[in-house]
Parts: C-alpha cells; sequence; structure tokens
C-alpha cells in the first residue's frame, strides 16, 4: 500500500511552518505508524532532504513520548492506545493523512511535529508527590488499602503523560492530566497528609502554565490513550473547592529547638 | 592494566551490608550540601538515586536525553518486582530469593551483591508503596503477591502489567518532590557525550542540548551513571528505541572497565518479528506463562496448519515434557533456547517459521474467559493491536527477542567503577544478575542501587574528597573533551556518504543476532568480528547524516549512537570469544550437555544445556579500552563463593 | 478578600462561579416556567400571579437584582474563561475534523450562551419593558388591561405578543438553545462542583437531558398553543373592548403601580 502524508513542517520555534504533501514508498499494512514515518524518513534522507523530526521512544505505548495529531485526532484513528501503537492496516491504499503536532500554548513547538511538554513536568514538580524519604516508610502493610480504592487508584495512575487530553481538548485544558495525578494519590492513604495542599499546588501550577479550562467535552477521556475517565476531574475539582474553602494555613510560629 | 578491587567487605556473608554501612565513612550535613553530583539517567535507579542523594542534602543535578525523567525505559517493565516479604507465607526468606537469584545467574554474579540485593528488597516494597505505587491488593487491603518466571515462591510485586510504570512514577514522584524544592536541578532534552576525567577520578561531563545543540560542560565531585542497557546493539530488541549505551561506552574510553559484555538476556515470550521495517520487538508479559502453555507440533507437516486443527496427541509442550518441575515457567535463558531449538528443528510456527504457541486454551476453559480477560486482557489487546489476531480464539505467536544486559560497567561492591568517583547503577553496571536475570530482578536491582546503595556508599569516596575542591568546568580536562564532542559531531555532520545511521544500525543487529544471539561460537564469532571490522570501517567512511549541527537534529543523535553501539558489538563479540564456556545466556554451542554426560544421566539437566566451566571462567571479564583501533585487554576479577557452592544449575 | 481572589484567579474557581450561578439560573428558569404555566388555567389566574408580582417590589426587586447579579457573574466568569481558553489554543490544526466524541452542545456553550443573552435582552424589552416597537403587533402590550381589575392583562399581552409567528419562533430558538445550553451545562455543573462519580455520572447527564427537554416543552407549549388559537378571543376582546388610553392611565393613576 501507499498514502500520502500531509505532514506540518517548521524548522524551529520561530520559523513559520506549513503542511507538505509526501508520498510514502511502498508500505506494509503490518507496519506501526511510526515505522512508516522511518520508512519515510529514510526515504527522504537517501534523497538528502531534512527528515521528519517527531517524537517517539518505547513503542509500545508505556513512555508517552509519540505524540501526533493525525487527521485531527491526537494518537490516530482508535480508541485506548497510542500513535505507536497505531498500525497502517488501519488505512487504506491511496489515503491521504493529515499529521500535525500538538497544539497549545504551553507545549511550545520545537521541530516539525516534536513538541515542549516540560510544562506537565512542573506542574508535577509543584506537588505531584507524597513527601517520604527513602528509608521512611513503615512496613509495606502496615497501611492497608481498600482493594477499591488501589484498583481507582490505579486506573488514575496509568497516565503515560503524554498531552494528547490537550491536544484534543478545544480549549487546550490539561486537567485530565492533572486530575489523574491528583486522583491517584488523593486515593491511596498514603496521599492523605498532602491532599489539599497538593491538589491547590497542582492546580495553580497548571493555570499558571496556561492550559485552557475545562469546558466538560470529554474529547480527552475518547482520546486518552489508557482512558482515564473525566470521573477524575470532577474528584479533582471537589478536592479544590475544599482546599480552597480550607484557606491557607495557618502560620507556624518560628522557634529553636532549645 | 586497570586495578580491580571488589571492596567485598568481609565477614559472614549475611552480616556484610549492615557491617559495611555501619564501618563505612559519613559526611557531616553541613558538608554534604558542599558536593555536587552528577547523575545521568532518570530510569529507576537514576530518579531514585537523584532524590534521595538530594534528601541527604548533596547538591545533585540530572541529566536525560528525554524530555521529562519519566519517560526512561525502567517505564516498559510489566510484570512486577520481587522482594523477600514472605506475606505469602510460602517459604520465601532473604537466603531464599539470594539463592535463588544467584542459581538463576547461573553462578556468574558476585555473591555478596546478590545476597544485599535481597536484603534491600524488602525496604524496596515499603519505600514504593509509601509514596503510593497503586500495588495489586487483595480484598483485605493487604499487598498481593504472584509468581513469576524462575521462582517457585510468590514474591512478586505487581501492578497490573503496568508495574515498571508505577514504579517509576514513585521514583519520578520523589524526583519531582526534590526539584520543586530546589535539591535537584533538572537537566531534559541533555545528552551526556563524554565523561571528563582529572587525575584518574571522574570529575564532569559533556552535554549536548537536543533542543539547541549547545554543548556544555558540567563538573562535579562524582559522576553517576544509571543509563540503563545497551540490548539496542541488536538493533531489534524489546529496548525503547532511543535506549543507548553512549554514556556508558564514552565512560570506557575513558578508563572504565567494562564487565562480561557478552551476557544478554534473550526474552522468550515477544511478538516475532513480521518485515524489515520493523524497529521494536514488543515483550508479552512473562506473567502470561503463569496460564499459557507453550507448544509447538511435534511433526513439521503441521506447523503451517490452524492450530485449531491440530490434535492434542500431536502437540510438544516442550518446556513441561523438559523441565517438569519448572514446566512453562523454566527460567529466562532456558526458555528462550528451548524456543530456538524447536524452531531450529523446523518445527517452528508462523510466515517465517520462527515463533511458538503460547496457548490459553486450556486456562480459559478452567478459569473463564472472563478471568483470563481480567488478568491479561491489556496484554491480549496490545497483541490483537500488533498482529490482528485474537488470542482468545487462537494461540498467540511468540519468539525470543533481546531484553536486557547483564553486562555493563565494572563495579566495586560500593557501585563505584575502577575510575574513582564514577559510580553506575542499574542494568547500566554488570553487578548482581550473573549470566541471567530472573524476571522482575531488574526493577529490585534498579531501585536497591539507587534508593539504598549508592546514597550509602557515595560517602565512602566522596569522604576522600576535600569539600570545594572540584576542579572548574574550564579546567583543561574539561574544554579538551568539550573540543573532542564537537569534533565528532562535526565529522558526523560533514560526511558526505551514502549511508543513512539506520542502515547501519541494521546491519549491525544483523550480524549480531547471527553471531553473537542466542547460540554462539568460535567461528561465528570471529566471523562477526570482521564483519564489525569492515562496517566500522564503512561508518567512518559512508556515513550520511542529514541536516545541521545545531538545532533539533535527530541523526546526529542517532549517529553517534550507532557509531557506539559498532564499537559495543565488537566488545561484546570478543568476551563472547574470549568465554570458552556457556553459562546462563551465554551459549557457547561447543560447551553443552551431551547424553555422555553423567549429570544428563542422573536427570539434572537435558542434553543442550548450558555447561559452565567454573574452574577456568568464574571470574568477572572486565574489559579495559586500550586506544582506538588496539584490541582491548581483559582484566579478571575472581568469582569467589563463600557460602553458596557452585552447582549444576537444574530446574528439571 | 483574598479567598474571593484566588477563587477569581483560578481557573477552578471560575468555574465553581459558573456551576453555581448557572444552578440558580436553572432554578429561576424552573420557576418562571410553573409561573408561566398558569396560562393554561383562566386568564385571571395569571393576571393575579403578575399583579402579585409587581405589587411586592419588596420581593420583586431583590429577586431581579439577584438573577442580573447571577447573569452578570455567569457572563463574565464564561466570557474570561473563552478568552484564556482561546489563548491556550493560539494555533489551530489543518485537519477538519469534529472534536473527538464531544456533543454539539458542549463544544457550542459559548455561542449557544451569547444568542441566550441577546434573547433575554429582547424578552425583558418585550414582555417586561414592554417596548411597543419591539412587539410588532401595534398594541402597546402597557395598555391592556383585565376589564375586572383594571389590572395589566398578562394573559392577553402572551396571546397578543405570541400571535406574530416569527416573534413565536425566534423564542421558540431560543428556548431551544437554552434547553441544549443546560443540557449539557446542568450535567457539567455537578462535574464542576465535583459533585459526580461513575455511578452518578450516567444519572446525572440523563437527568440533565430529560430536565432540559421538560423545560423546552413547558415553554414551548405557550406559543405553540397561542398559535394554534388559544386565547385569541379573550386577547381580541381585550385589545378592542377596552377603550384603552384615557381608561388605562387613570386608572393606572389611581392604583400607583409602577411600571
Amino acid at each position: 500500500m501507499k498514502v500520502t502524508l500531509k505532514v506540518w513542517r517548521q524548522k524551529d520555534r520561530n520559523s513559520p511552518g506549513e503542511l507538505k504533501s509526501y508520498q510514502s514508498p511502498e508500505l506494509s499494512p503490518n507496519m506501526s505508524f511510526l515505522e512508516m514515518l522511518d520508512v519515510v524518513n529514510e526515504h527522504l534522507a537517501n534523497q538528502g532532504e531534512d527528515p521528519i523530526a517527531f517524537d517517539h521512544d518505547c513503542r509500545e505505548g508505556i513512555c508517552g513520548t509519540c505524540s501526533l495529531v493525525i487527521d485531527g485526532k491526537p494518537h490516530g484513528p482508535h480508541k485506548g492506545i497510542a500513535t505507536c501503537q497505531t498500525y497502517m492496516r488501519s488505512f487504506k491504499d491511496g489515503d491521504e493523512i493529515v499529521v500535525e503536532p500538538f497544539r497549545a500554548k504551553p507545549f511550545p513547538l520545537i521541530k516539525d511535529l516534536v513538541v515542549d511538554r516540560k510544562a506537565f513536568d512542573r506542574i508535577q514538580h509543584a506537588g505531584g508527590f507524597i513527601s517520604v524519604r527513602t528509608g521512611a516508610a513503615p512496613d509495606a502493610n502496615a497501611i492497608p488499602v481498600p482493594k477499591e480504592n488501589a484498583d481507582l487508584a490505579m486506573d488514575a495512575a496509568q497516565c503515560i503523560g503524554c498531552g494528547a487530553c490537550v491536544a484534543a481538548c478545544k480549549n487546550a485544558s490539561a486537567m485530565l492530566f492533572v486530575s489523574a495525578k491528583v486522583s491517584h494519590l488523593g486515593l491511596m492513604p498514603q496521599g492523605q497528609p498532602e491532599r489539599y495542599r497538593r491538589v491547590k499546588a497542582m492546580v495553580n501550577q497548571m493555570d499558571a502554565e496556561g492550559f485552557g479550562s475545562c469546558t466538560v467535552t470529554g474529547s480527552c477521556e475518547a482520546v486518552c490513550p489508557k482512558e482515564i475517565s473525566i470521573d477524575f476531574i470532577a474528584r479533582m475539582n471537589r478536592d479544590y473547592l475544599v482546599a480552597i474553602l480550607k484557606g491557607d494555613p495557618k502560620a507556624v510560629r518560628g522557634g529553636g529547638a532549645g | 592494566m586497570a586495578t580491580l578491587k571488589s571492596n567485598i567487605p568481609s565477614g559472614p556473608l549475611s552480616e556484610k551490608w549492615e557491617h559495611h554501612k555501619f564501618s563505612s565513612k559519613l559526611i557531616n550535613p553541613a558538608n554534604k550540601r558542599k558536593y555536587k553530583v552528577i547523575v545521568v539517567g532518570a530510569g529507576l535507579a537514576g530518579s531514585s538515586a537523584s532524590a534521595t542523594l538530594a534528601e541527604l542534602g548533596y547538591e545533585v543535578h540530572n541529566f536525560v536525553f528525554h524530555d521529562s525523567p519519566r519517560r526512561a525505559h525502567s517505564v516498559a517493565a510489566q510484570g512486577g518486582i520481587n522482594a523477600a516479604k514472605n506475606y505469602q507465607n510460602d517459604g520465601d526468606s532473604v537466603h531464599r530469593l539470594f539463592y535463588d537469584t544467584i542459581k538463576g545467574g547461573d553462578y556468574r554474579a558476585r555473591e555478596a551483591n546478590v545476597h544485599r540485593l535481597a536484603e534491600v528488597s524488602v525496604n524496596i516494597i515499603d519505600q514504593c508503596a509509601a509514596q503510593g505505587v497503586p500495588f495489586a491488593r487483595e480484598y483485605g487491603g493487604l499487598l498481593d503477591n504472584r509468581s513469576f518466571g524462575g521462582a517457585q515462591v510468590s514474591r512478586t510485586f505487581y501492578a497490573r502489567g503496568q508495574t515498571g510504570q508505577q514504579l517509576l512514577l514513585g521514583a519520578y514522584s520523589a524526583l519531582c518532590r526534590m526539584i520543586g524544592n530546589g535539591g535537584v536541578k533538572s537537566y531534559t532534552h541533555s545528552e551526556m557525550l563524554d565523561l571528563v576525567v582529572v587525575d584518574g577520578h571522574a570529575k564532569g561531563i559533556v552535554v549536548r542540548d537536543l533542543q539547541t545543540g549547545e554543548i556544555t560542560r558540567h563538573a562535579a565531585d562524582a559522576v553517576v551513571l544509571a543509563t540503563g542497557g545497551y540490548g539496542n546493539v541488536f538493533n531489534l530488541s524489546t529496548y525503547a528505541r532511543g535506549s543507548n549505551a553512549t554514556a556508558i561506552l564514552r565512560a570506557y574510553r575513558r578508563g572504565a572497565c567494562f564487565g562480561n559484555p557478552c551476557y544478554t538476556q534473550i526474552h522468550p515470550t515477544c511478538i516475532p518479528v513480521s518485515g524489515d521495517y520493523q524497529s521494536k520487538l514488543t515483550l508479552m508479559s512473562e506473567s502470561l506463562r503463569n496460564d499459557g502453555r507453550i507448544w509447538v507440533p511435534k511433526k513439521k507437516e503441521d506447523c503451517r496448519k490452524n492450530p485449531a486443527d491440530i490434535a492434542e496427541g500431536d502437540r510438544d509442550y516442550y518446556l513441561e515434557r523438559m523441565y517438569s518441575a519448572f514446566g512453562n515457567l523454566a527460567p529466562r535463558d532456558i526458555a528462550s533456547r528451548a524456543a530456538k531449538y524447536v524452531c531450529d528443528e523446523g518445527r517452528g510456527v508462523g510466515e517465517t517459521g520462527l515463533g511458538v504457541y503460547l496457548d490459553f486454551g486450556d486456562s480459559i476453559k478452567r478459569l473463564g474467559e472472563d478471568k483470563v480477560r481480567e488478568r491479561y486482557g491489556n496484554l491480549f489487546a496490545m497483541y490483537h493491536e500488533i498482529t490482528n489476531e485474537d488470542a482468545y480464539k487462537t494461540p498467540m505467536r511468540i519468539y525470543p527477542a533481546v531484553h536486557y544486559t547483564m553486562g555493563g560497567l565494572w563495579v566495586d561492591y560500593n557501585l563505584m567503577s575502577n575510575l574513582p568517583g564514577l559510580f553506575v547503577l542499574g542494568e547500566a553496571n554488570f553487578s548482581d544478575h550473573g549470566a541471567n536475570r530472573l524476571g522482575a530482578s531488574a526493577l529490585m536491582q534498579g531501585l536497591s542501587d539507587g534508593y539504598f546503595v549508592l546514597p550509602s556508599t557515595i560517602a565512602t569516596y566522596l569522604a576522600t574528597v576535600k569539600p570545594g575542591a572540584r576542579p572548574s568546568a574550564d579546567s583543561a580536562a574539561f574544554t579538551a573533551a568539550e573540543k573532542e564532542v564537537r569534533a565528532g559531531i562535526a565529522a558526523m555532520v560533514g560526511s558526505k556518504g551514502t549511508r543513512t545511521p539506520a542502515s547501519f544500525h541494521k546491519e549491525l543487529g544483523r550480524i549480531m543476532w547471527e553471531h553473537c544471539g542466542m547460540a554462539r561460537n568460535k567461528a561465528g564469532l570471529e566471523k562477526g568480528i570482521a564483519r564489525i571490522a569492515a562496517l566500522r570501517e564503512e561508518y567512518g567512511k559512508n556515513l550520511r547524516v542529514p541536516g545541521q549541527e545545531n538545532g533539533w537534529n535527530q541523526s546526529i543523535e542517532q549517529a553517534g549512537r550507532v557509531g557506539d553501539f559498532i564499537e559495543l558489538g565488537d566488545l561484546m563479540c570478543r568476551d563472547a570469544l574470549m568465554r570458552e564456556e556457556s553459562c546462563g545466556g551465554h551459549f557457547r554451542e561447543e560447551y553443552q550437555y551431551t547424553a555422555a554426560d553423567s549429570e544428563v544421566q542422573q536427570g539434572l539437566v537435558n542434553p543442550g544445556d548450558v555447561k559452565r566451566r567454573d574452574d577456568e571462567f568464574a571470574f568477572v571479564a572486565a574489559w579495559e579500552y586500550a586506544g582506538a583501533g588496539k584490541a582491548p585487554v581483559l582484566n579478571k576479577e575472581p568469582l569467589v563463593y563463600e557460602e553458596v557452592k557452585m552447582s549444576t544449575r537444574s530446574y528439571k | 478578600m483574598n479567598l474571593l481572589l484566588q477563587i477569581w484567579r483560578s481557573s477552578l474557581g471560575k468555574k465553581y462561579i459558573m456551576a453555581l450561578s448557572g444552578a440558580g439560573l436553572f432554578l429561576f428558569v424552573i420557576g418562571h416556567l410553573v409561573g408561566n404555566l398558569q396560562f393554561f388555567l383562566e386568564p385571571a389566574a395569571i393576571n393575579r400571579y403578575g399583579h402579585f408580582l409587581k405589587s411586592t417590589p419588596e420581593v420583586l426587586w431583590p429577586a431581579r437584582l439577584g438573577l442580573l447579579a447571577l447573569i452578570g457573574l455567569h457572563i463574565v466568569s464564561a466570557l474570561r474563561l473563552t478568552a484564556e481558553n482561546k489563548a491556550a489554543r493560539p494555533e489551530q490544526y489543518q485537519a477538519k475534523v469534529a472534536p473527538k466524541d464531544a456533543s454539539l452542545a458542549s463544544r457550542t456553550m459559548a455561542m449557544s450562551g451569547a444568542i441566550i443573552a441577546s434573547f433575554i435582552v429582547y424578552h425583558l424589552l418585550h414582555f417586561t419593558v414592554q417596548t411597543p416597537q419591539v412587539n410588532f403587533t401595534g398594541t402597546d402590550f402597557d395598555q391592556l388591561y383585565e376589564p375586572n381589575s383594571g389590572g395589566a392583562d398578562i394573559y392577553a399581552m402572551i396571546v397578543c405578543g405570541f400571535s406574530v409567528w416569527y416573534v413565536s419562533l425566534f423564542y421558540l430558538i431560543s428556548i431551544g438553545l437554552l434547553c441544549t445550553h443546560l443540557g449539557h451545562g446542568v450535567a457539567a455543573m455537578f462535574q464542576s462542583l465535583g459533585l459526580r462519580n461513575h455511578t452518578w455520572a450516567p444519572r446525572i447527564a440523563t437527568g440533565a437531558r430529560v430536565a432540559a427537554i421538560l423545560i423546552f416543552l413547558g415553554y414551548a407549549s405557550i406559543p405553540v398553543s397561542v398559535l394554534l388559537g388559544r386565547g385569541k378571543e379573550y386577547a381580541k376582546r381585550i385589545q378592542s373592548g377596552v377603550s384603552p388610553d384615557k381608561a388605562g392611565s387613570a386608572i393606572k393613576a389611581a392604583k400607583g403601580v409602577e411600571k
């Protein structure tokens, strides 16, 4: 089979970009979408052209590095998988496929189809953790965790941090990502002490990064390669509301220890 | 010749680690912040080490080539992590985990390291649970366990089929906390391209910013490499496409010895290769072997038939037949090799004939499809996505693929290489798995090194360094290293050849798989070395790297990494050639059990099993770089077993 | 104050404002409907209701101001959020594909909101302020009096107002948009306030849709029944039977009813 690619080419953040057409060499339907891009890139390189820059790493749907908006949908036509798990058999011979980068102001473009998703990391730095030093942990079975909670926490924790939710949302909102993090830790008993502090810090950082807000369209959930539910957004909204109503903690008066 | 001092503490095996910790030097808190430590890599080992060192008060700088520390390939580990918790009351103990690991490694690991690993394993689970890792639970709220390849007890903790992801996110969250409070400075999209050695001590690195192409120098009091394994030498593997050996190979070129490079693990349950375009082999979790039965047709002529049409009596459940005690759960090297044998006999299935069936028919009958779906649903879905086949209806096809490298930079008990100040953690070092790694042990080792071992042992070295005495990043050694790096990149970009880095990588992979893969022999290895030499020469002359030096250019990254793989491939073949024995994942066809051996007659092993030669090869091969174009020098660290007796590894 | 500023500054805070003001407006829409449905009783019923409201300004005006505040908050936070959302994606996708799995209602909340807002302005001019220029009947609604009490005849006004087919059509379209807005908005309100989980999510979504449809049917029934002839005779009588000008102003002056 062969396809025509219309790929977003942009040298760097400050240069203008445009969609360019490429005719693929002969392809196998068993190729993954990224393998198809590899083949096209080899072809381009052999012709002395600059290969198409795209992000990828594990190629098994778990690292969250691959991105791409394929024919208007982040991670391609199928549900519950990432671009790297999309196979060419999902397309027909002669198809024209439009490939674009994830678009959002907090995801500045690096080159062609590669964007910078460090905004997600900064949200995590703000509070996406349980403060426990190495070595300070009690026995793992000292705190039982109801199976339902652990399972639900796992549903949220599966998030691979790819940013498809942002790419799909008409508001470029990162609520699904942030809520998955907040819910995962907020559902575990170990995460309770910092629950409200965490949600406040992470949501505020999310706002500071310039993501849009949630208008409950559900696009994020539909494209999420891990099918994370927007129920977690409701959970985060609730936690944040409680956090805001609780107000900032009372200042602790200083004092030396002897 | 390099000096290899293993620095294994004296005393009884089970007390060595406690004793060592007590006798190690401490650094007072005020001084700790004066020490700067560079950590390269942020997988399990790198992020746990960075976070813990920062918690202790060291100034930590972490470098990753990914866009985020959370992308490291530890994320892809599926099955689980071992720990000697004995929550199942099935007879597990630190000693049993230690023994299983030593035996699983075919008596080629360092006894003291492995015992320490088993001891620390229990702390890892505590630590991860406290971080909020959502491990699988029972209804009572306590942790669930499962059994995993090569173990007869249930000691594996897991989080669905995504244990590596969850543990990595746990370590990443600890790292985030320390980045957030300023303890760690994080550099992303930053690839280490050289190690800087000052007066024989590792004192810094040279880094390329992948976004801008900018080259920078970074000085520190110690450098920690946690950059993972080098299985991508084979091109096709279960590794991430970005996984590379550049950091450890460049440290090797600066004088760090490379330990046991030929020890590679071939994982038995991967999806078979389908074509030349393929970039990646996908692992199907070993946990599938708990409920799936592996078989091939007894008769060659049945191989093209629909598996449903092959009668039960015409199926050969070869692992159950050959290894009755472990059956389908036999260790990875054994299961992989057995698959190779049956395929070599012409009984392989699938289009290429390189595949065996992993059949869930019996389990579906026994447990019902729902239960199977609950346990392995995501894996079946993944299999369907890749092959377009429904494994609930027809057996999966699997074949072995390169999955892990037990070899790596040589380190002593303190995880320090022969270059003082250079520490190596996780898969990047050679230490704990001997010649074969057991399932669910890689996560254990990465976290053990990062959370518990290095943070304690690094003080032994730092205590010998005067605080504030580290060389400046502008000193001669640094500028010289930067110049070399720049020259290397300029040469690659300037070369006007006709072959892309990917084409070299593919060819290297074919050479390695053919000559240094699941079965090796003298003639093949010699041929492999010659073919790699020719490839290297062509790489020097005929490379084509499109694009420019500055800015985002993935071709530069790829070209540099492939060059390093070629050099490492050569080293692996040399090591495999030197090691005239079979052990674990290293199988030399010349050294295998035959029907004439007494062990076979006693029923301990099967003909074709690996045959060690403890009298001559009970040592760690630590290869030392001798300069460009020169053959590397072999150093030997004898393996001294105080507690365990080296014996024939039997899984029958 | 700091707390309010925090709420206003955070995206979630503004969503809470949207949700709570929306909830208030939703309740008003229901209350208003219940009042309006008295149209289906005898004319005196709804007229009595109208007189009651107008004669108790101490209830009417706080309610009106409260509603105005809710609308204000709803619109201002919507505008602010929309601006932020637009800014979050400066560059659009080239491939023309509807956002994945998002309902039309959810994607057009700002547009339906804007049309509803303009409708509200018209509706107020039409029936509350009773600006004669916008009712297209040639009758000043202000001049319709109930023969018995001499008070404003709301019943006749409704019949009169809706007997213009294009006014009714605009009314129906606007109510339709209001109900799509509500069908999504009410469910989203539960989501924004976090009052939703996987058990309740489908119930809330269905409930919101059912409520929206009932509200639409309720409101739509009035102009539809007018166009089908309900109250035609009565309204004619009121329009023609009473000598509008003097009598009207005389009674008004006597009663001191303010407009």
